[in-house]
């Protein structure tokens, strides 16, 4: 079933790792098998923030293989090798996990062309490029996850989140949640549902040029409202379309570096609860995950069916 | 096999006024006989007093615990039991078939109040999904808004929301009685069989879809109407019984309820004359 959580604070930053950690750590029995985190963070905006993997964090039903962290090591010197002839300097490089970095570069060309050079070495996978964004995802539960990567201190405006229970595919650190909004700098997606005609329109996408690194369902979304921002919607436009391109059932939040976005399907059929203030917005599959961060009784909704809500920072 | 299609004597709620239609196929709707008393009572339930008032905190208690915690005060003749922060817990007050005054200060998660027979419950905040769902008989009042699902396959009762529902409110409903003060998502009264839906507000797409009996009233605008629900005209009646359910349910006493569309079932779908054939209930 999963359970997604997302918040905005209007005009302020607050430590949103751990308010988001709280929100999907109450959602766990809706997803034990991966946690994921877009966060959008403080930082300076003068570099691009990439991370990535080399190798994969196997569980059950992955097509993926454990390998030596040797093999991940080799892969690692490709992808500065290849950032050094794309004239994209490592300001600054950390490992997070054997198979898992974060880098700062500098780059001012083409993401998607960057993109593809990144991803044409074996088994590296771009998770997030943005000045803001910060897409952790890996498995476990949201506290381990997150004391694995060190989120809990992280401050800044917004943010989105994932606790998946894996039913269309395995449980790796590629099917997991959220999904980069590939090219777009900022952009992530999660979703809660099921898509049902995910292979036509993936063969459709996959023929405008744009890529898919997993068998994920979810990852169509992204996919969906990049090409159609792409060509130039707006992002409120290209969710607004998702209602009638995306068949299925489907609650999903979709993050920019400056708004929140929700949509759910015209069947209504996924859960969604929603708090809205001036200065913040929480929501979650159920009302649990929102009361994590506020305890005080607040007034709360469902959003209606077919309904596609977008909050600027 | 009998021949269902021409029994003419009444059953027992044609008699009582519950229905007035001839249904064709089986029922296994059974009933108390009144000379009974014993059948109106659960065993194990208890003689509760409504002026012994507690107050429980379930902030650091699960669910089953809760629920425990109020059984036990139940025991002990408590008849007015006040539950303090419920924050979207899932599942409490669950399967209750007592009087009793339970009062929520606080929202409810899901299942909230499900199964229960008799108690008087009031919300004072928000309820998750599948609020009272088969609800036999009691009152419940939410004073803020509620989750989809709302009253799901409830068999008799009150359940009110002050504010807004989410999707598929009544769905399954046999019996009892929803009232919503604000409005209503998409496929309200899917699939209902009997009882009354009141929504004063605006409903979404496919009202009363696949609705095999049981009426709905809308006070606001219709996104559409599902396959074989219709219009169909008020009377007196309708007027009357919502003025009287509209004061009793202390929401919008002053509501114009002449102008509410009422929804019935067109009855096109009904299945019930298509029996299965003799040869193939030989093979079973």
């Amino acid at each position: 079933m999963c359970g997604i959580a997302g918040l905005i604070h209007r005009g302020k930053s607050s430590n949103v790792g751990n308010e988001l950690q709280n929100m999907l750590q109450a959602l766990k029995h809706r997803g034990p098998d991966s946690t994921g985190y877009a966060l959008y963070a403080n930082n300076d905006g003068q570099n691009f923030i990439l991370r990535f993997k080399v190798g994969e964090n196997v569980g059950e039903g992955s097509t993926s293989v454990n390998e030596d962290e040797s093999v991940y090591n080799e892969r690692k010197k490709s992808v500065d090798k290849k950032l050094s002839e794309l004239g994209a300097p490592i300001v600054k490089e950390e490992k997070l996990t054997p198979y898992s970095y974060r880098y700062e570069i500098k780059y001012d060309k083409d993401l998607m062309e960057f993109s593809k050079a990144i991803e044409s070495i074996e088994s590296v996978e771009i998770l997030s490029i943005g000045k803001s964004l910060e897409l952790i995802k890996d498995l476990g539960d949201a506290t381990t996850v997150s004391e694995r990567y060190g989120l809990n201190k992280v401050q800044g405006t917004h943010g989105i989140g994932h606790a998946r229970m894996a039913t269309e595919s395995g449980v790796d650190i590629k099917s997991a949640h959220p999904f980069w909004g590939y090219p777009f700098a900022d952009v992530s997606v999660v979703h809660n549902g099921q898509l049902t005609n995910y292979w036509n329109n993936r063969r459709v996408l996959e023929n405008k040029g744009m890529r898919f690194m997993s068998e994920c369902d979810s990852e169509l979304i992204a996919v969906f409202l990049a090409e159609r921002m792409r060509n130039g919607a707006s992002l409120e436009e290209g969710m607004k379309e998702s209602l009638t391109g995306l068949d299925g059932v489907f609650t999903y939040f979709v993050a920019t570096k400056d708004s929140l976005g929700m949509a759910k399907d015209t069947m209504a059929a996924k859960p969604l609860v929603l708090y809205e203030s001036d200065d913040l917005v929480a929501m979650g599959s159920e009302e649990i995950a929102i009361r994590s961060i506020l305890p005080q009784e607040i007034d709360t909704y469902d959003p209606f069916d077919g309904e596609v809500k977008v909050w600027q920072t | 096999m009998a021949n269902l299609k021409s029994a003419e004597k009444k059953t027992k709620a044609q008699s009582m006024g519950m229905h007035t239609e001839t249904l064709t196929g089986k029922t296994q709707q059974k009933f108390f006989n009144p000379d009974e008393a014993e059948n109106f009572f659960y065993w194990g339930n208890y003689d509760v007093d409504f002026n012994k008032r507690t107050e429980l905190d379930v902030k650091d208690m699960d669910c089953v615990n809760a629920n425990k915690k109020i059984d036990e005060l139940m025991s002990e003749g408590f008849g007015t039991i006040v539950i303090k922060n419920p924050q979207g817990k899932h599942s409490l007050g669950v399967g209750i078939l007592n009087k009793l005054n339970l009062i929520f200060e606080g929202s409810l998660g899901y299942f909230g109040v499900g199964s229960i027979d008799g108690p008087m419950v009031r919300v004072n905040g928000r309820v998750g999904w599948s609020c009272a769902e088969n609800m036999m008989a009691g009152k419940v009042v939410i004073e803020k808004n509620a989750g989809s699902c709302f009253g799901a396959a409830i068999r008799g009762g009150d359940l009110i929301c002050k504010g807004s529902v989410g999707a598929r409110t009544g769905i399954d409903q046999k019996g009892g009685t929803i009232i919503v003060g604000g409005d209503a998502g998409a496929f309200t009264g899917f699939m209902m069989q009997r009882g009354r839906i009141v929504i004063l507000g605006d409903v979404g797409i496919n009202l009363g879809d696949s609705m095999y009996d049981g009426t709905i009233y809308v006070g606001g605008k219709i996104g559409s109407f599902g396959s074989d629900a219709i219009e169909a005209p008020m009377t007196n009646n309708d007027i009357e019984w919502l003025k009287r359910k509209l004061k009793v349910a202390e929401i919008s006493e002053n509501f114009d309820v002449s102008k509410m569309t009422k929804v019935v079932a067109g009855k096109k779908l009904w299945n019930y004359d298509a029996l299965e054939p003799t040869e193939k209930k030989g093979a079973i």
